[in-house]
């Protein structure tokens, strides 16, 4: 097996994002909905972390509270996010806008949110670039230049004069990677940049972000719910569900030796080669409402190996190199 | 062995004429034109009774289009569509409506497939009450019998209205009022894309216990190949409205012969295949607006050769059962 | 679960002969993620009715115009005296002020109006009037322009343009113009009237019909109604109609507030309601002569009331408006 030239698991690097039991909660009419309700994570420089988990299990507040965007209702109730030793919960709106865009950056599930419509691309890049540094306009359009080429945009000088609506939906998301690459950040959060478009384009990016980040030592968070995108991208693997991150590891353990039922319950309902035709494993049931989580493991009415004891709430304890696991009776099976 | 299902020479375009300022000035001298999409162009499919086949290709490439046509949703431009060996344009009156109702069309989007202000007793029995094909008395119990077949509670779900259900439990309604006319093809269009994964699971699950105790036959459209992998017996590729290769699953995924299927294959991530580097097919998707003369896939295609840029390949079977468009093929 | 299949052979697909496929553990018998959601319990229209009154206007707005319909609809016993009745009238009462006391006894607490009406009764008899005339030519026209835009809709094609074609030019006429022609040709009556405002706002509702329903139409359920054989009339009254009345309903409210008005535009001029059975407009018109010799509240007082109607009404709308459009909904 190829192991990845970044850092590997575990060895005393400098952390570049700390999060530590972080509560996000949207305060809503119908209750307070948990979107965050106690998430760690950490990642090291030039690793790729994929988070993965169903829909509305809180994967992009979790994204919007480490860069400080969350909007009412929402609000971090709780919990600190550390980025380079620096304490973001401390740092002001001020200090905030300066780092976004330019040390962290995200890239968002629809491209046009972060583009402008009515500008040309060019003037969106050199502005991202300009917001941060001194520079003059031909530098700053030289850098762009040079990042479309990065992300392997064809004809990149016709591209830029282009407005974001001339273009197909594989080049914008490629125009918005190009941006969030511009600055040469030290961590990427990316929201399903690829869900909305087919797999030969989705290939496409992916092969450009694992470039990227190989070759800056770039950090980046990627969020997404398919499995198989993050197993093939990232180093390390959080698996999230209700709010919590219910287990953590490498990209390899977790995906062939799961050992929390729900991520086994996930990966066994992926279709693959050597089951053809053969039943999937379902989960059965529905995810819950972040509004009236189920007390304890929030997993239990779910989960064929819960007994009396998940009703009490399972701590995160480590388990095994870098592993770390929230569940009373996990498959040790996978242990061994 | 007569096909269940089969299309001869299927097109279908669609004409975007230009709108009054656009035709003005068309008049006055500006290069403003109709626009024609060629969506579907000359498909040939037959489908056997209990096969289950999958369609893939990318975005655009006029996969529903086909879908909607062979669920007579959609009136081809040319070409046409048998049922059980007729032609459907000839049938009329009762046949016709019966040939309609044996293939069904189930929806990317479980949300606006349901009529939202029909509460699901309604939206399930509508159709068998209205065709007669159970009597009145027996249709409460005939609903019942559905819904409990897509594994939803008779008594908990009937009397509520789609929005007070969950993605899965909406898919699955819409697969019961599928089943009520007594379908023997199911054409699923993306029918789980919508889905969170778990769920996913459980619906395809499903399709294939209802493959089995009915003997259904599917045209499963997807973008998935996982997906179409776990579940069809063959895989019809189209790029840019034509198909480029037929064949059954398990020759496909142990190599595919057509360029454009090996790229497609190449690309998928799967679980199987982790820290692969990712090589992309090379260049930009073409517009069906506007389709590359010859092979549509000339210009992302490694082997593309003079041949190509000019003369369409014809789809020629490779192999049993195995067929592919490409110039490759008659070296 | 066990053998669901109807024991008689009804079962859909009995005749196959075959098992039904396991329902997976637990999972129907799980209440679904929004039925376990307090807000959209099965109760639609308590949901509904909270939303509404979540606006204190609109609220208000809504308590008085249950208040004035009732008042409207119950007008003979909450009124001293019977406009209509000419012989009950005394011209010596005429022009009264507020307060004043009528010659049967009671007392004409807004006043009269020159031929001896007490004015209270008279506005609560003309607002009978004017919301009758307002919610009948609004329901006519409401029919007339669904079905209309219905067809406009699901047809498109020949018929279709010609409708929207109709549309188009009645739109582009001022209402008031053509509804003054009509009555101008009709006469007087409260039946014309309400012919000539059906004649002249059936386009609104065939206008709002035909857009929701081109929107509906594009909708997935439709296609799914198309692949079920069902009728197309089957699949405009019974799938697309309901879905296009919220809108419909929206602009209902703010037609029949349109219809209002018109009426007692028309009848301010003198060609709707005969001076005999006086609606909010004709009262008005019939105080105005009087306007400069201070006698204001002949003319004021039915003019608040109409006011008040109309301002209640579009209130009301509005905030349909608001609860009813999903897009506005956080
Ligand atoms: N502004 C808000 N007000 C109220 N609830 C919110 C708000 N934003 C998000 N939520 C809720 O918070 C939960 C988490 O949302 P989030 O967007 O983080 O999910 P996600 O994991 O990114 O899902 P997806 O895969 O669908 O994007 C959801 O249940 C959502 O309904
Ligand atoms: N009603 C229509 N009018 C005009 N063009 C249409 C219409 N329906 C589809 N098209 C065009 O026909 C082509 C094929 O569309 P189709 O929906 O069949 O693609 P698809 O393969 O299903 O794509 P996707 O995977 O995105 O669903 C597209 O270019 C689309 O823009
Ligand atoms: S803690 Fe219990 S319920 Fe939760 S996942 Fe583990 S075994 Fe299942
Ligand atoms: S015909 Fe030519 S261009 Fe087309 S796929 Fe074959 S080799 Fe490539
Ligand atoms: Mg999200
Ligand atoms: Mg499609």
């Amino acid at each position: 097996m190829t192991h990845p030239v970044t850092t590997q698991v575990g060895a005393p690097s400098p952390k570049m994002l700390e999060v530590k039991n972080l509560k996000t909660h949207a305060f809503t009419k119908r209750g307070i909905v948990k979107a965050v309700d106690g998430v760690d994570l950490q990642i090291s420089s030039g690793e790729v972390l994929g988070l993965v988990g169903e829909s509305g299990c809180g994967k992009t507040m979790t994204g919007f509270s480490i860069i400080g965007l969350v909007d009412p209702p929402g609000r971090i109730v709780a919990g600190a996010v550390r980025f380079k030793g620096e304490d973001l919960g401390s740092a002001g709106a001020e200090r905030m806008r300066s780092l976004r865009g330019d040390r962290i950056a995200m890239i968002f599930q629809d491209p046009m949110m972060a583009l402008n419509p009515v500008l040309r691309v060019d003037t969106q890049m050199v502005e991202a670039v300009q917001a941060h540094r001194a520079v003059d306009r031909a530098t700053a359009l030289a850098l762009a230049h040079e990042a479309l080429v990065q992300v392997g945009m064809p004809a990149p000088e016709r591209r830029l004069r282009a407005y974001p609506h001339e273009l197909s939906g594989g080049m914008r998301q490629r125009i918005v990677i190009a941006i969030a690459f511009l600055n040469k950040p030290d961590l990427i959060i990316a929201d399903e940049p690829t869900t909305s478009l087919d797999v030969t384009i989705q290939a496409q990016i992916l092969h450009e972000v694992q470039g990227l980040c190989r070759k800056t030592g770039t950090a980046m968070i990627w969020i997404t719910h398919d499995l198989a995108v993050v197993a093939a991208l990232a180093d390390r693997i959080a698996v999230m569900y209700a709010g919590r991150i219910v287990e953590t590891g490498r990209a390899e353990d977790v995906v062939e030796r799961p050992l929390h039922p729900y991520t086994r319950g996930l990966i066994g309902s992926v279709p693959s080669h050597n089951r053809r035709g053969a039943s999937l494993t379902q989960i059965p049931g529905l995810p819950p409402s972040l509004i009236e989580l189920p007390a304890g493991c929030a997993f239990h009415p779910r989960c064929g190996r819960a007994t009396a004891l998940c009703r009490e709430e399972p701590e995160e304890r480590a388990v095994g190199a870098g592993r770390h696991l929230r569940c009373f009776h996990p498959l040790v099976e996978a242990l061994s | 062995m007569t096909a269940l299902v089969e299309v001869r020479g299927l097109t279908k375009r669609f004409v975007k004429r230009p709108d009054l300022a656009g035709r003005i000035a068309g008049r006055l001298g500006a290069d403003i034109r109709a626009e024609t999409v060629h969506a579907v162009d000359g498909v040939d499919l037959a489908i056997a009774k209990g096969e289950v086949v999958g369609l893939v290709g990318e975005s655009g490439c006029g996969k529903s289009t086909l879908g909607r046509m062979i669920a007579g949703l959609l009136e081809p431009t040319e070409g046409e569509v048998f049922f059980k060996g007729r032609s459907r344009v000839r049938l009329s009156g009762a046949e016709a409506r019966e040939a309609r109702l044996a293939v069904q069309m189930l929806f990317q989007d479980p949300y606006a497939s349901l009529n939202p202000r029909a509460r699901v007793e309604t939206i399930v029995g509508e159709a068998p009450r209205v065709h007669g094909l159970v009597p009145r008395a027996k249709l409460a119990a005939y609903i019942d019998d559905l819904l409990a077949r897509v594994g939803l509670s008779p008594d908990e779900v009937k009397r509520r209205y789609p929005h007070q259900f969950s993605g899965g439990q909406r898919s699955r309604i819409g697969i019961a009022r599928a089943l009520a006319v007594r379908p023997e093809v199911l054409v699923c269009d993306e029918a789980i894309a919508a889905l969170d994964v778990s769920i996913q699971a459980q619906i395809l699950n499903l399709f294939m216990d209802l493959r089995a105790s009915l003997n259904l036959t599917y045209l499963f459209i997807s973008h998935d190949l996982g997906v179409v992998e776990h579940i069809c017996d063959r895989v019809v590729i189209m790029y840019l409205g034509r198909v480029v290769e037929m064949v059954p699953t398990s020759e496909l995924f142990a190599g595919p012969n057509h360029p454009y299927a090996q790229a497609l294959l190449a690309e998928v991530p799967r679980l199987d295949a982790r820290k692969r580097v990712f090589e992309p097919i090379k260049g930009e998707i073409p517009s069906p607006l506007d389709p590359p003369h010859g092979c549509h896939f000339h210009p992302r295609c490694p082997h593309a050769m003079p041949r190509c840029r000019t003369e369409a390949p014809r789809l020629k079977a490779i192999a049993p059962g195995r067929l592919s468009a490409c110039h490759l093929n008659d070296a | 679960m066990t053998d669901v299949s109807a024991p008689n052979g009804v079962g859909p697909l009995a005749h196959k002969g075959v098992r039904p496929p396991a329902t997976d553990a637990g999972f129907p018998h799980e209440p679904s993620r929004e039925g376990a959601d307090p807000v959209l319990a099965d109760n639609r229209f308590r949901v509904f009715l909270a939303e509404f009154l979540e606006s204190r206007v609109a609220a208000a707005a809504l308590a008085m115009l249950i208040l004035l319909v009732a008042v409207a609809l119950v007008a003979p016993w909450v009124t001293p005296q019977n406009p209509y009745d000419l012989g009950s009238l005394d011209i010596l009462d005429s022009r009264q002020p507020p307060g004043a006391k009528a010659s049967t006894g009671f007392t004409m607490i807004l006043g009269s109006d020159g031929v001896g009406r007490d004015l209270y009764s008279a506005i609560v008899y003309g607002l009978r009037i004017s919301l009758f005339v307002g919610v009948m030519s609004g329901v006519l026209a409401m029919l007339i322009g669904m079905c209309a835009g219905l067809l406009a809709a699901y047809t498109g094609g020949r018929t279709g343009a010609l409708i929207l074609r109709g549309v188009d030019l009645q739109l582009s006429f001022p209402a008031i113009l053509v509804a003054l022609m009509l009555v101008a040709l009709l006469g007087k009556g409260v039946e014309k009237i309400v012919l000539a405002l059906v004649a002249v706002q059936w386009a609104y509702y065939a206008r709002t019909v035909r857009a929701s329903a081109l929107i509906e139409k594009g909708k997935d359920y439709v296609e799914a109604a198309r692949g079920l054989a069902l009728s197309p009339a089957r699949i405009m009254l019974r799938h697309i109609l309901p879905n296009c009345l919220p809108p419909l309903i929206v602009v209902g409210t703010v037609e029949i507030a349109h219809a209002i008005a018109l009426e007692a535009t028309l009848s301010f001029l003198g060609v709707g309601m005969p001076p005999t059975e006086p609606s909010l407009g004709v009262l008005i018109a019939n105080g105005f002569e009087y306007m400069l010799s201070g006698r204001y509240w002949i003319s004021f007082f039915p003019g608040i009331a109409l006011l008040v109607t109309i301002v209640c009404i579009n209130l009301v709308g509005d905030q349909l408006r608001e609860v009813l459009n999903p897009r506005l909904r956080r």
